[in-house]
């Protein structure tokens, strides 16, 4: 039951993060990260405030945390842009783009998770 | 439209690999998360490999890059675990380590990306596709 669940959450995660980064992509222009930002941190945002309550179902971990946000949130791609933009020899927007995505990703991630304690 | 598809049916396996992973290496609360750092630092390797023996010999498709990258990979590895298990062990009193995860992460991350691009570029070198052939022939002339 659990993989099934998993696999829905994913297969509802993927295209979302395709549809961010398209969009993203349409709006600021061919190599834009701005769509994998805001997946990551809103990922983040869910998964911190799903964990943060107190006692959510397996169920709903395995649908929403293990399969919605984990397939939403990327790891390999954040990799790779950096790689991308240092190549370029942009290492300043490579700093800030992990950086700021560390700061945002985790800080979200905080801030869902405390807020979910206090419910 | 089949971009989207390949996503959803690519990102169903990587997640299912993911999933498979964690119950593998269950962590301990307050533990060092084995299980999202393998699958982080792995995805970058392969994704780099990737980039550089697939992606960059087909640039037309429409649906590689959404299935191999977005889907296969982007469910494979993930953000939000590493972030909330980074919350999650400042919470257990063990800022250090939180910290230390971070770091070990984002370097063998970015590290294994870099090294799955030179790589993937190297052995594209070594083996020409048949189309590529003359302009080698070309090169040594």
């Amino acid at each position: 039951m659990t993989p099934l669940l998993v696999i829905v959450g994913a297969m509802a995660g993927a295209p979302l993060r395709l549809l961010a980064e398209r969009l993203a992509v349409a709006r600021r222009g061919a190599g834009s990260v701005v769509g994998t930002v805001a997946v990551n941190v809103a990922g983040s945002a869910v998964l911190g405030f799903l964990l943060g309550v107190a006692d959510v179902p397996a169920w709903v971990l395995a649908l929403v945390g293990t399969g919605f946000c984990g397939t939403l949130t990327t790891f390999s791609t954040l990799g790779a842009d950096v790689v991308r933009l240092g190549e370029q020899r942009r290492t300043g927007a490579a700093a800030a783009y992990l950086g700021g995505t560390l700061v945002l990703g985790i800080g979200a991630a905080a801030a869902a998770y405390g807020a979910a304690g206090l419910l | 439209m089949i971009g989207y598809l390949a996503a959803a049916l690519g990102g169903a396996l990587g997640a299912l690999g993911r999933w498979g992973i964690a119950e593998a290496l269950p962590r301990e609360a307050g533990g060092w998360p084995w299980a999202t750092l393998l699958v982080n630092v792995t995805g970058c390797l392969v994704l780099g490999l990737l980039i550089a023996l697939v992606f960059a010999r087909a640039p037309g498709s429409a649906w590689l890059r959404p299935f191999l990258g977005t889907g296969v990979l982007g469910g494979f590895t993930t953000f939000s675990a590493f972030a909330v298990e980074t919350v999650q062990l400042t919470e257990a009193g063990r800022p250090g380590v939180a910290a230390g995860y971070v770091a070990v992460s984002v370097v063998a991350g970015v590290a294994a990306s870099a090294l799955g691009l030179l790589a993937g570029r190297a052995l594209g070198r070594s083996r020409p596709t048949p189309g590529d052939e003359i302009t080698a022939e070309e090169s040594i002339a």
